[in-house]
């Protein structure tokens, strides 16, 4: 570990252990963040997979219905049908607070779900798309349970990575090289008094001497 | 105010249209990157983009990765899943956790 380029004076060390202590009880918040976003992230990201493989399957199957249907329809027709909406997704959207990350939180409203208004009349359309466009709606929840979930599981694992940056440096890098430091300007302190200590009593017996002299 | 659109080839994205969704068919990556630019700074919630396109727009998408909002969400195409969504989705708890611990019973 690399020794900081301080001077070894008394003040520095005061300083010094000061940011040690900081470090240490940042390194204890970090971890403990770390640890309690790990877990929430586990659990989300299992529901997520899951979510995921749901909306997977029945969408393809939902859109090679609709795919279906497009074959047998006519492509100006089929457009006409389904482009001028008859209903709309009303979306609540807020946030939350998982370990200080802003997640949102979106919601459909429930009333707007619920509507089964169809976007064209039954003369001109096969019935298969009826089928294609039922199955979507009935799957339009879960994607957006899906989205939500995908994106909070985002947002998270990249504050793991950066949380687990901060605790390993914290860890491996700054408290070590304080301790060090410590350590090194301990020694220093420790060694200049003993020299000065020694100087001292050098000095002393010196004197002594001389006096014993002047006075024989 | 619509808040979700669907983003991708004409034939998969089209069936959205009924439920209300924006819907906006591409054709090429340019229009793809700025049509998630475009739908990102009206204000829309959710993006549904389509596997293939997500996958050649990636760089666009992400920018939008560390942002709460738009949540940009990998939907398979008529033809099926090709796993891209899934792949996100590990490439999560990587990111997170150091190591796939979701899927080793899969391989």
């Amino acid at each position: 570990m690399a020794l900081m380029n301080v001077n070894p004076t008394r003040m520095e060390l005061t300083r010094l252990k000061k940011r040690l202590r900081t470090a240490t009880r940042g390194h204890k918040l970090l971890k403990d963040k770390r640890d309690e976003m790990m877990r929430q992230f586990v659990l989300l990201i299992r529901e997520n997979a899951r979510l995921r493989e749901e909306v997977e399957k029945a969408l393809s199957a939902a859109l090679g219905e609709f795919s279906m249907t497009s074959a047998v329809m006519e492509p100006a027709m089929l457009e006409e049908a389904v482009l001028y909406p008859a209903r709309t997704v009303d979306l609540t959207i807020g946030s939350a607070n998982i370990m200080s990350v802003d997640v949102p939180r979106i919601s459909v409203d429930e009333e707007t779900l619920s509507e089964t208004r169809l976007s064209y009349g039954f003369a001109q359309t096969s019935a298969q798309l009826d089928g294609a466009i039922q199955r979507l709606s009935d799957i339009l929840p879960d994607m957006i349970k899906l989205a939500e979930i995908e994106k909070t599981c985002n947002l998270l694992a990249d504050e793991i990575e950066k949380t687990r940056r901060r605790v390993n440096a914290l860890e491996y890098v700054m408290i070590p090289d304080l301790q060090e430091t410590i350590r090194y300007i301990t020694m220093k302190l420790d060694e200049n008094e003993r020299g000065a200590l020694t100087r001292l009593m050098k000095v002393k017996s010196m004197i002594a001497e001389r006096n014993g002299q002047n006075a024989g | 105010m619509p808040q979700i659109a669907a983003i991708g080839s004409k034939e998969t994205v089209l069936a959205f249209g009924a439920l209300g969704l924006t819907v906006v068919p591409v054709y090429t990556a340019e229009e793809a990157s700025r049509a998630v630019f475009d739908l990102a700074s009206q204000g829309y919630a959710v993006l549904f983009i389509t596997e293939e396109w997500a996958q050649r727009i990636e760089e666009t998408i992400s920018r939008y990765k560390t942002q709460a909002l738009p949540a940009i969400i990998p939907i398979p195409a008529a033809s099926g899943a090709t796993g891209a969504g899934m792949k996100q989705v590990r490439a999560n708890v990587e990111k997170a956790i150091g190591a796939d611990i979701l899927f080793k019973e899969e391989g």
